[in-house]
């Protein structure tokens, strides 16, 4: 287990066991108002596709008790815009920065993967294999690959891990399934992924039909319960997990149940200052 | 704290008084830093629910709509709450010592011209909020400012009084005629906005009347800067959940979040069609 003043993952030393998840810091600025993000353990980008995307219509974000159901359509400039203007910010933070990741095929991904590998930075690359809206008709999302075999999880992982230079892990982000989770996990670490980052949001709709992915409080038993099966079954890998942190008791709760390293998400979007004061909280309690 | 800060801040804060006028609660709320920090157009995003048993994740912004001293304890900001929804109940109802949790000033504030022109308000409802202080500071900077205030009715509208302080014109238009003339507020601006002479038109208010007043402006050769009201669930630019269509930098499509992007933008920037 991790201490509570760093944390490893992938081989990459993190200075706090608290990261950003993907899509829930914004560009990276709007957080470094409220406090510097050199103190957390990495910054996870928002998702980013190889051409821009505007996003979902209005309505992405809704209230759910304890929850957020997400349907943004991950609204994002395309990669190239990303690197020239966002991922320079980012770096000047002096935070690991890991890129997170959406792709349409295996030749998207390996175009995106081989133009990443040469951005400077780069921490590690986290490949979103089950985008929010998954495979469902009419989800803003419907383009881009989502992997509920582990097989195709694996293809992925692996066009992936093949195009970036030796020192640049994948980080292989997968859905709270737990009855499904150590199957996908234990493929995409066969196919070279360094981390399993457990996961994203819970398969869900939006009151008007919509489907999204439920992040928040409400998924942080099942997210803890997949972070279980998997170290439980795949005890040397490394897994971060996603769902529902939001106290200093949440994230011991998932350090416990084996995660190497805890993802803030949706208690950001409530409390700006959430990242940064459990990072604080979890390096003063190892002094 | 260096007067150029303009960063927003999380704080905690409480309720300082609350007073219901008609269909408006208007709120004094402590929150140490935002109030130093304000400049009018932007907002405050409060948490709603007490911590302990918080269900509600989606965070409620409101207008500043003044920043005045509290004796010995910094600056209060002033909101009007239109009870209407789960969260801005919860806010209107708040019993006076309610804890808030605070972020603020957010977004991008009403820009001011160079040079002392002539310059028209609109604003419908609660939505006037952020109108008074941007004519405060119109007025300090020489410009003649002209409002024009709507609502449904008196009960909805805010103080014509305070209008009539800090404009050297107010036109009042109210659904029912309960107070001024009767009709809608866009249909009175093409002749307020000729009278006004003005050369920059500010509007605040729902998406339909700002629409019209970047119409209006565009026809009379004015710029127009519309305050958009958009459910931001984060309100901090952080979830991608406000995003509205706006014109880019060469013409290009593109979308900016309404809560740090805007809630202000340029009249012309929005794609009305888009939105």
């Amino acid at each position: 287990m991790s201490g509570g003043g760093e944390a490893q993952v992938a081989g990459l030393r993190l200075r706090s066991p608290v990261l950003v998840a993907a899509g829930c810091g914004g560009t990276g600025r709007e957080l470094a108002a409220y406090a510097p993000l050199a103190d957390l353990g990495a910054f996870t980008t928002r998702t980013v596709t190889s051409d821009p995307r505007a996003g979902a219509p209005a309505g992405r974000v809704v209230e759910s008790p304890s929850g957020l159901v997400h349907a943004t359509g991950l609204p994002n400039p395309g990669l190239d815009h990303f690197l020239a203007t966002e991922l320079p910010g980012l770096v000047a933070q002096d935070v690991r920065v890991v890129v997170s990741v959406a792709v349409t095929s295996a030749a998207d991904a390996a175009a995106l993967a081989r133009r990443l590998g040469r951005a400077p930075g780069v921490s590690a690359v986290e490949l979103a294999l089950a985008p929010p809206g998954g495979r469902a008709e009419d989800a803003a999302d419907e383009d881009l690959f989502a992997a509920l075999e582990p097989h195709e999880a694996a293809g992925m992982v692996g066009t992936v891990a093949r195009e970036l230079p030796r020192g640049l892990p994948v980080w292989a982000k997968v859905r709270n399934d737990p009855d499904r989770v150590v199957a996908v996990a234990r493929a995409c670490v066969d196919a070279g992924a360094g981390a399993v980052v457990v996961g994203d949001g819970l398969p869900a709709m939006l009151p008007d039909g919509r489907p999204g992915g439920l992040g928040g409080p409400a998924v942080r038993p099942v997210a803890l319960a997949c972070v279980r099966r998997v170290v439980d079954a795949l005890p040397h890998v490394d897994v971060v997990g996603v769902g529902g942190v939001a106290t200093p008791t949440d994230v011991r709760a998932f350090l416990a149940a084996g995660a190497r390293a805890v993802g803030v998400g949706t208690a950001l979007l409530h409390d700006p200052t959430t990242a940064a004061r459990l990072a604080a909280v979890l390096r003063e309690e190892t002094r | 704290m260096s007067s150029t800060d303009r960063r927003p801040v999380h704080v905690g804060g409480e309720v300082l008084a609350s007073r219901a006028s008609g269909g408006l609660v208007h709120l004094s709320v402590l929150a140490p830093g935002i109030g130093e920090r304000f400049r009018p157009g932007t907002a405050v995003a409060v948490s709603i629910g007490p911590p302990v048993s918080r269900s509600r994740l989606a965070r409620r912004s409101f207008w500043i709509h003044e920043v005045k001293p509290v004796g010995g304890r910094g600056l209060a900001l002033g909101l009007v709450v239109e009870p209407r929804g789960a969260g801005s109940r919860w806010l209107a109802e708040a019993p006076v010592g309610t804890p808030l949790e605070l972020t603020g000033p957010l977004g991008r504030p009403f820009a001011l011209p160079q040079e002392p022109v002539a310059c028209l308000l609109v604003a419908e409802e609660y939505a006037a909020a952020p109108i008074f202080p941007l004519a405060l500071r119109l007025r300090e900077r020489g410009c003649a400012v002209t409002l024009l205030l709507g609502a449904r009715d008196e009960a909805h509208l805010m103080s014509a009084l305070e209008a009539r302080r800090s404009a050297r014109a107010v036109t009042v238009v109210t659904g029912d005629g309960s107070v001024g003339r009767a009709g809608r507020t866009a249909d009175a601006l093409p002749e307020v906005l000729a009278s006004s002479g003005a050369e920059v038109v500010y509007a605040a208010g729902p998406t339909p009347l700002l629409h019209a007043v970047a119409a209006a402006a565009e026809d009379h050769g004015a710029w127009s800067q519309v305050a958009l009201e958009v459910p931001s669930p984060c309100a901090t630019g952080l979830c991608f959940g406000c995003q509205v269509p706006v014109v880019g930098e060469a013409g290009s499509p593109r979308s900016a979040r309404a809560c740090v992007d805007g809630p202000v933008l340029r009249g012309d920037r929005v794609r009305w069609a888009d939105l």
